[in-house]
């Protein structure tokens, strides 16, 4: 079975044309595997979380009730581009389970919502938010490895609570950038072939076996995102992430949750003016 | 690669004697099967091996899917029926004559002989880098050769061109479309039946297929009501070469005139998009008003609105716009005509 499909060109040369349409079940098997077998482990085999104690704990009542962590602006762009996202996905796929409609109008229309909307997330996480959170950094890999070690029955001490994002999701965040990035790319000169809005055709704009890569690589995003966005699905809706996924909705997470799995020192929020030394002064994102 | 051309590749040969064997095997071999009707369009596939199907049906031994059958609402055409027989059958001259002047202007007498009414509503587009097996968006591929700058797209599509710019090149489709006809259909779920605009589709819904057969479907007949019978109709085929040829553009109306006004009409044009177009808009527009030049005039103008032209078609929007023009307009005069409508 050839994941790529193959042609020959008018020219003789043997290029690829995209990719094989079974790798869409191998997506869905894929992330469906993986949200089965993490819903194993986390039922009969993860142990109890457990943090290292704070040295200077800040006073729970010094603390809002409700923890403000996405502003409008981010919620209203994680949800445009979940809508764009899912229509692109299902635009992309859907005909090719047999549900026949005009897709191509609808797929480009959604990716030019979707590229807008990136490029406003670029700048915005950039200028106005706190770009490096969603990066991992020294202590996430310094804890990840802590876990891993006391999973398997080592001595280590505890890690850290999170700062505004746990390693899991600094993680996908980064595939997504990986997975997004490659189609948008691929998808914007794709439009190219065909007529929109935007510019005139132009097939000629790279050879043959360029365009057969490019689709390949659209492919090959497009099939990963469904992966992606069923493990990120799964992760939105699990009972422990739920405070996550209503933040996203909502704006803030409550005061609990908060102290029970952020570190106030690694995100710290507005809270009383009496008590800013203890936990810092920075805002939301 | 070389392609060894006139010698088909070998495949299994199944002949059915009904239709309910014809489907199974249909169903059975799935992708791996091919519908052999009258051959016309089947054998330049497989001779120039550019389609090489495991197992060809051929449904010439049924007689279920032949004949031309009266039925309480119109008349029925069984799908294998040929092009002369559906010409010279005298129910259809007398109430149905815009499917036999659409018919015998199809191909050659020879073709006629031997094609099918289903077969001429089935048949594949003749987009030449399509049919020479270049891997064309039709083909699976991801380009149209068609729609480029220096592409040969002379016959090629004005309208509802979706990446694929080529054209359903039947003379019959458009005049069963304006007999309001429908379509019988064989199903792995039983029995469908579909009006004759629905049984086309366009790019955007389909790119590797003309029509909405699926592998293991079956057309097996067309029905044509008695709405339109004995209608003033009207049918023209623009070809490069008049004794034998696929449309340049063709055109096909039914009108009821009362009291000189249109009190009904239906009108499909062919060749100008991937599909038959029914001009729904021209339909409404030209509703209650005489057939006259300065009608046909504004519905010629109608029916091209939001054409196209590709680097070497533009001479179609002219002259569809004046198909549609004298289909309405020129209706009087072409009663006294032959069926070519010249």
């Amino acid at each position: 079975m050839d994941p790529l499909q193959w042609a020959i060109d008018p020219w003789g040369k043997i290029v690829p044309i995209h990719i094989a349409w079974f790798l869409i079940w191998v997506a869905a098997i894929a992330g469906l595997l993986f949200v089965i077998v993490h819903a194993i482990f986390v039922r009969y085999f993860a142990k109890p979380r457990q943090f290292e104690p704070d040295g200077a704990p800040v006073v729970p009542a010094q603390i809002p009730e409700h923890v403000p962590r996405h502003s409008l602006t981010a919620r209203a762009f994680h949800w445009i581009m979940a809508t764009s996202m899912f229509t692109l996905l299902f635009t992309a796929f859907l005909p090719n389970l047999g549900f026949q409609f005009d897709w191509v109008t609808y797929h480009w229309i959604a990716g030019s919502v979707l590229t807008i909307s990136i490029l406003f997330h670029i700048i915005h996480a950039s200028f106005f938010m706190d770009f490096w959170s969603i990066w991992p950094d020294r202590i996430d890999l310094r804890d990840a490895r802590r876990r891993v070690l006391r999973f398997v029955g080592k001595t280590v001490p505890p890690p850290e609570r999170f700062a505004k994002y746990p390693l899991e999701n600094k993680l996908y965040h980064g595939a997504i950038i990986v997975a997004g990035v490659s189609s948008i790319v691929t998808g914007v000169l794709m439009m190219f072939r065909v007529r929109t809005i935007f510019f005139p055709r132009n097939p000629y704009l790279f050879s043959d076996m360029t365009w057969g890569m490019m689709y390949v690589l659209h492919g090959l995003a497009g099939v990963g995102l469904i992966a992606l966005i069923m493990v990120h699905v799964y992760f939105g809706i699990r009972p422990e992430k739920r405070p996550i996924t209503k933040s996203m909705i909502f704006g803030w997470m409550s005061r609990d949750f908060y102290l029970e799995e952020h570190d106030p020192k690694r995100w710290p929020i507005e809270i009383s003016s009496s008590s800013r030394e203890s936990a810092g002064t920075r805002g939301e994102d | 690669m070389a392609v060894i051309r006139d010698v088909m590749p070998a495949f299994e040969l199944i002949q059915p004697s009904s239709i309910a064997d014809a489907q199974k095997v249909l169903e059975q071999q799935g992708e791996n099967g091919w519908v052999l009707a009258g051959g016309m369009d089947s054998f330049d596939w497989l001779k120039d091996r550019i389609k090489q199907p495991k197992v060809v049906v051929d449904l010439s031994g049924i007689a279920e899917l032949k004949g031309v059958r009266t039925t309480a609402d119109g008349i029925e055409i069984g799908a294998m029926t040929t092009l002369t027989e559906i010409v010279q059958h005298p129910v259809i001259r007398e109430k149905y004559k815009l499917l036999a002047d659409s018919a015998e202007l199809v191909a050659s007498p020879q073709i006629r002989n031997q094609g099918t009414i289903g077969g001429n509503v089935s048949q594949d587009a003749r987009c030449w880098y399509y049919r020479a097996g270049w891997p064309c968006y039709r083909a699976g591929g991801n380009i149209c050769y068609a729609d480029t700058p220096e592409g040969r797209n002379r016959e090629h599509a004005i309208l509802q061109a979706d990446r694929c710019v080529a054209v359903n090149p039947s003379d019959s489709a458009p005049a069963l479309i304006a007999l309001n006809a429908k379509f019988v259909m064989r199903t792995p779920k039983g029995e469908r039946v579909v009006d004759a605009e629905d049984y086309f589709i366009g790019p955007e819904i389909d790119i590797t297929r003309l029509h909405i057969l699926k592998p293991g479907d079956l057309l097996t007949a067309i029905r044509i009501p008695t709405i339109w019978a004995g209608a003033q109709f009207y049918f023209e085929k623009v070809r490069d070469r008049n004794v034998w040829d696929f449309p340049l553009l063709n055109v096909a109306s039914a009108m009821v005139v009362s009291s000189g006004r249109i009190e009904r009409i239906r009108i499909a044009v062919n060749a100008a998009a991937a599909r038959p177009l029914r001009l729904k808009g021209v339909e409404d527009a030209v509703r209650g008003k005489p057939p006259n030049a300065t009608t046909g005039e504004m519905a010629g103008k109608l029916a091209v609105q939001g054409a196209v032209p590709l680097q070497f078609n533009a001479y179609k929007i002219p002259l569809m716009r004046n198909l549609v023009k004298r289909a309405i307009g020129g209706v009087e005069e072409a009663r006294w005509t032959p069926y070519n409508g010249q």
